[in-house]
């Protein structure tokens, strides 16, 4: 029996086993937070010696299938608000552009792998830490039975006040198209470097854009599949970096293991879904902040190839 | 008694074939010269011309029949003929980067390239390489994982300690398995033909390898054969590796097809009614 695979681009062997069971962990982990979870299969490949840029990459075909899969349950109970989502996305494309030239520009400099590293510990750390903050408030209240603190729909920040007002129907919000062109731009540009941007996009369309909780989950999808997607093309064809036999292995693995993790997310409440996505985002950060931090067991790295591969 | 060398050569090819269960219609065969002027001479053939990496590729054995022609009968049984073959991946430029810690993290700052270094090496000899030959003999002939030419190229700023960096890649490579400094590995099977075992490891880059054999007497060397290998990606991986770098947009339109596709089929399969 073939336990292992030979992954043609990766141009290395890997046992099928391990990568199912990273696609089926991180599957469910996604279902159950409504999150693509890049930000998550892309370190679990690195430390299996995928090398980055391929995981980064073959990271961002996956997204792709988990987005689809969780944004058609959305569009079907009408949970997706489509204009949004395409505003949302313009930001987005326009954002992965700027990512991809940035994403060549550091692997050319032999810099990519740190500048992944920081980012994600920067990012993961404090979104992290602001998600745990927040959720065991709520729970807190919760506890003491005291009544949570409703967020009127007439409460207006700054974010109200830009012009260039667009109505979207579907989310019943009458907001400028600039901060969410500029969500949509900022989530875009961390797309190459293996972010999704759910994690990001979620609270960001909470907290500053005050969009109703039913469609933000299922709006960021939308948004994700495509600034997905289009990363993928442009990674395939600027550093020839996607794996298909190794992100085909990840999705079906991927797709199964969401629908049961969005059946455990049912059980949960809110505030408890985001305290255990806060812990493990800031877990995720951790781990690299401590590999950047401690002694590398070796100083000494070797990229083979002129270009510097 | 000399073995004549059409004999010699068949007998190569028949074990060869035999111990492979690979007929001799795979097999390569050096041509056979005429040699008159009675210097040693050796001949190496392989059971195969190409290694097929498959999808279950973990790594392969690779053997190489060789015959020794014109030697001292009584040098051979005392051990005064040595025999190494190495195996020698493309030859591509490779970087070594060096991380400095740096405001508290650890950062790529210094790094070297070095000129068409092979992307991979395993040795199998008679004995070890720094027994066979003095230093000065292998680094010419650039023997053996740590007598191989490293030589820098392009430009590097400041003062780097070429020593480390070059010792810094021959331990990287070898702990990748990527290359690999083999003491043993060649028997003699009779009194003329000898018989090399080289590991090629799970990670063995495709393209054009080359296996050299070179033939030393007490210490000094004597001649060199050199035969081409070829490892090659097979079916669905050679057929996506080739669609990944020369159709690149189509490669990633394809692979995004298949993403949509299995995310759409996964939400109708596990659609609740």
């Amino acid at each position: 029996m073939a336990v292992t695979i030979y992954l043609p681009i990766a141009e290395l062997s890997v046992n099928i086993f391990i990568i199912l069971g990273m696609g089926a962990a991180v599957g469910f982990l996604s279902g159950m937070f409504g999150v693509g979870g890049g930000f998550l299969i892309t370190p679990l490949l690195i430390f299996y010696n995928i090398p980055p840029i391929v995981a980064v990459a073959t990271g961002a075909n996956q997204v792709v299938a988990s987005s689809v899969s969780g944004a058609m349950s959305h569009f079907r109970r009408g949970s997706l608000d489509l204009k949004l989502g395409c505003v949302l996305l313009a930001g987005g494309l326009a954002g992965a552009s700027l990512g991809m030239w940035i994403f060549v520009a550091l692997r050319k400099l032999g810099q990519i792998d740190l500048f992944i590293s920081i980012l994600y510990v920067v990012l993961l750390g404090s979104i992290g830490t602001l998600m745990l903050w927040e959720s065991i408030g709520a729970l807190r209240r919760a506890a003491r039975k005291q009544p949570i603190a409703v967020r009127r729909p007439g409460h207006h920040n700054w974010v109200h006040r830009l012009p260039f007002k667009m109505r979207f129907k579907k989310s019943k919000i009458y907001l400028s198209a600039v901060p969410i062109l500029t969500l949509g731009f900022l989530v875009g540009v961390l797309t190459p470097m293996g972010i999704g941007g759910g994690f990001i996009l979620v609270p960001a369309m909470i907290y500053l854009l005050r969009i109703p909780t039913n469609v933000v989950v299922g709006t960021s999808l939308f948004q994700i599949i495509f600034v997905s997607a289009f990363t993928t093309i442009a990674q395939a064809k600027a550093n020839y970096s996607v794996d298909i036999v190794l992100a085909f292995m990840l999705m079906i693995a991927g797709v199964i293991g969401a629908q049961y993790g969005v059946r455990v997310g049912q059980k949960l409440r809110g505030e408890q879904l985001r305290a255990l996505l806060g812990l493990l985002v800031m877990a995720v950060g951790l781990r690299l902040a401590i590999e950047l931090v401690m002694t590398p067991g070796d100083a000494y790295s070797i990229v083979v190839g002129s270009s510097g591969r | 008694m000399r073995l004549p060398r059409f004999l010699v050569l068949t007998i190569c090819t028949v074990l060869a074939g035999a111990a492979l269960g690979i007929g001799p219609a795979r097999a390569q065969i050096p041509f056979l010269t005429p040699d008159s002027t009675g210097k040693e001479t050796l001949e190496i053939g392989t059971s195969t011309n190409e290694i097929a990496i498959t999808s279950d590729f973990r790594g392969a054995d690779l053997t190489v029949f060789g015959a020794l022609n014109n030697v001292d009968q009584l040098l051979l049984a005392i051990g005064q003929y040595d025999v190494v073959v190495t195996l020698e991946g493309p030859r591509e430029a490779a970087t070594v980067r060096r991380k400095e810690r740096f405001l508290g993290i650890w950062v790529n700052r210094q790094s070297l390239t070095f000129d068409r270094v092979p992307t991979s090496y395993s040795v199998a000899s008679t004995r070890p390489v720094d027994a066979i030959a003095p230093p000065e003999v292998l680094n010419e002939l650039g023997i053996g994982v740590d007598h191989l030419p490293l030589t820098p190229t392009g430009h590097f700023i400041g003062d780097i300690n070429m020593g480390e960096f070059r010792s810094a890649y021959r331990r990287l490579q070898e702990g990748s398995g990527l290359y690999q400094d083999g003491d043993t590995g060649i028997r003699f099977v009779s009194t003329n033909l000898f018989r090399a075992s080289l590991r090629l490891p799970a990670n063995i880059p495709d393209g054009v390898h080359v296996v050299h054999a070179y033939l030393f007497k007490s210490g000094g060397f004597l001649a060199q054969k050199d035969l081409r290998l070829r490892v090659v990606k097979t079916g669905v991986e050679q057929a996506i590796t080739d669609a990944a770098r020369n159709q690149p947009l189509s490669y990633g339109a394809f692979a995004v097809l298949v993403a949509l596709i299995t995310g759409w089929t996964a939400s109708l399969v596990f659609r609740k009614d």
